[in-house]
């Protein structure tokens, strides 16, 4: 599904501080796959979900989506292409303090102007399929981590992804709750969608879930599962 | 079309509740906003409609005032003055003219006695201006007294009270008759206090003043145009003076708007991001905080607007009056006519609208153009 070839990534370039954070990544995920990132702290897991998730774009190298190169792409159609194939679920789940968990959840599909009764009754719908239908009108800040998580996952899915991002998606959570997310992460493997994830956890690397663990260091590829 | 308009929709949505979220910032900056408004379109409202008053009342008043001069002082026209002055081309009609000051020690401020040019009160009554109406609590057919300056008291009853119409210059007008007021004054026959010129031709007015000089060197006449003028630089001053205190407002408002802008809070950032990350577009970003600008420029606008105008036009500028208002010690508590510019409203919205937006808009514009990686870490 995306093709990556040669891509290097440099922070602060030309600065004293010049980093490269990737050096030379080859790389296919493949479609209705779970593809898992893993490595030490700063390998360059995070960095190179950036570059897949169009979020940033590589100092070398090419993206291919679905044999497209899109790599040059102006900002406008990567946005639209975040918008319209991939779902992100981050670390800190980064939801909008303040609103509660249903509009956070239809918050990726505004742009797309849906009708508004259309995206609450599917955003119902995902919500009760994580079985947290009785906490949708509740304000996000009220919630635990895992409900948390769960709207996160919503908002996620709300614009029907081919593509499912997710990056260390059990950091923040107790084992129980880590569990429990490998169960959600079946499901949506089992709806046909491709999904890549970064983890350090054993319980996700080495779950039954993910298809297929990439192990990176010092911001190249050096194994494989 | 349609999907625009939902999208805009949504926009609008999403802006109301993040303004929302931060209530006490944003009324906190809507009440010092709106505050802003109202006083300088109180200002700006009431000189204008000052002004207009002023220039609709002058209308009605003849276009030259002959006084006479003595010893650089006003003095009475002496029998025979109008004589000289009926010669002169230009000139179409001529009255002399009877009133003085009277200091009323009971209200402690000053009214104009007055023989009206045409159809005077009856001997004994008079006709009273509104201030006097409610300083003395007088109504048609009271009787009043005043005591001379000779020191004999005089009894009159009130025919009538002015009209609210032309307040400003009618409030502390006593009317009486020709009799009354010599008797009063002890104002010697055949003399006036000045000389009323009525003249057709706006062109002539000059050289009728011209003619004026020659004729009568003691003479001093007064202008209708100029008068105009005077009381035209006299509003500016004052409201000069209102705008320069004002301007320290405007500043410390600039700069709080400026804080608001620049400051943009690390959760509104991190907020940007990730509705970038999302998915919204730099341009969808640029237009909710737009929204959001709009929203609390207008507001403010409006509120303050309207009640600058409440202020003006209902409650008689009372924040402004003692600054702004003549020098009378009876101030005349006058209903302005509500009246709105266009280019006035213009100029305001410019100055206030359009400064916040600008400092609001450029931070955001910085913080949407940027790349959304940052919204993984942290
Ligand atoms: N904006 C940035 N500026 C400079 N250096 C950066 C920036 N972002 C990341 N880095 C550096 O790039 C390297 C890779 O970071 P990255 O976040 O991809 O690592 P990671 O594998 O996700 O680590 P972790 O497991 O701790 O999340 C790190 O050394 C990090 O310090
Ligand atoms: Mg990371």
């Amino acid at each position: 599904m995306i093709e990556l070839s040669g891509i290097r990534k440099a922070f602060n370039q030309g600065h004293d501080n010049e980093y490269w954070a990737l050096d030379g990544i080859d790389l296919s995920i493949e479609a209705k796959k779970v593809t898992a990132l893993r490595g030490p702290s700063g390998s360059g897991k995070t960095t190179l979900l950036t570059i897949v998730g169009c979020l940033a774009r590589p100092t070398e190298g090419r993206v291919r989506l679905l044999g497209e190169d899109i790599s040059g792409l102006p900002e406008r159609f990567l946005t639209e292409i975040r918008r319209k194939r991939f779902g992100f679920i981050f670390q800190q789940f980064n939801l909008i303090k303040g609103l509660s968990a249903l509009d956070n959840i239809i918050l990726p599909a505004y742009p797309t102007g849906r009708p508004r009764r259309e995206l609450l009754e599917r955003a119902e719908e995902l919500l009760a399929g994580l079985k947290l239908g009785h906490r949708r009108h509740a304000k996000v800040e009220w919630l635990s981590g895992g409900e948390q998580q769960r709207v996160a996952i919503c908002r996620a899915l709300i614009n029907d992804p081919e593509l499912v991002i997710a990056d260390e998606p059990t950091a923040n959570l107790d084992t129980h709750l880590s569990r429990e997310f490998m169960g959600i992460l079946e499901g949506l493997a089992d709806q046909g969608r491709t999904i890549l994830l970064t983890s350090h956890d054993p319980l996700v690397v080495e779950s039954d879930v993910v298809q297929r663990v990439i192990d990176m260091r010092d911001g190249k590829l050096i194994d494989e599962h | 079309m349609k999907l625009w308009l939902a999208k805009q929709r949504y926009l609008i949505d999403f802006t109301l509740a993040s303004l929302a979220r931060r209530k006490t910032r944003n009324l906190g900056l809507l009440l010092v906003y709106t505050l802003l408004v109202f006083m300088l379109a109180s200002v700006t409202l009431y000189t204008h409609a000052l002004r207009q008053e002023a220039a609709r009342v002058l209308a009605a008043s003849p276009e030259v005032i002959v006084q006479r001069m003595v010893a650089g002082r006003h003095d009475l026209i002496p029998p025979g003055y109008m004589e000289k002055i009926g010669r002169i081309r230009g000139v179409q009609k001529m009255e002399g003219r009877l009133w003085g000051y009277y200091y009323d020690a009971v209200t402690k401020a000053n009214y104009t006695f007055m023989v009206p040019a045409g159809n005077p009160p009856a001997a004994g009554e008079i006709v009273v201006g509104p201030a006097l109406e409610r300083s003395r609590g007088l109504a048609k057919d009271n009787g009043i007294s005043f005591r001379s300056y000779s020191g004999k008291l005089h009894t009159f009853i009130v025919a009538d009270v002015l009209p609210q119409a032309s307040e400003l210059v009618s409030a502390d007008l006593v009317l009486m008759s020709e009799q009354n007021f010599r008797a009063f004054f002890d104002y010697p026959v055949g003399h006036y206090t000045d000389i009323a010129l009525s003249v057709a031709n706006p062109q002539e007015v000059r050289n009728v003043a011209v003619k004026l000089g020659a004729a009568l060197p003691d003479a001093r006449p007064i202008l209708r145009d100029e008068v105009l003028r005077t009381y035209a630089s006299i509003y500016d001053w004052r409201e000069g003076i209102v705008l320069a205190l004002l301007s320290a407002a405007i500043l410390a408002f600039g700069i709080l708007a400026w804080e608001k802008a620049s400051g943009l809070s690390a959760e509104e950032k991190r907020e940007i991001g990730i509705l970038k990350a999302i998915g919204w577009e730099t341009g969808d970003v640029i237009k909710m905080k737009f929204w959001e600008g709009l929203l609390i420029s207008l507001t403010a606008f409006l509120a303050g607007f309207v009640a600058a105008y409440v202020h003006v036009f209902h409650f008689a500028a009372s924040l402004f009056e003692p600054v702004l208002k003549g020098w009378a010690v009876l101030y005349p508590r006058f209903q302005l006519t509500p009246h709105i510019d266009g280019l006035q409203v213009a100029t305001l919205f410019f100055f206030t609208v359009v400064p916040y937006a600008a400092a609001v808009l450029v931070p955001i514009w910085k913080a949407a153009i940027t790349d959304p990686d940052s919204v993984m870490r942290s």
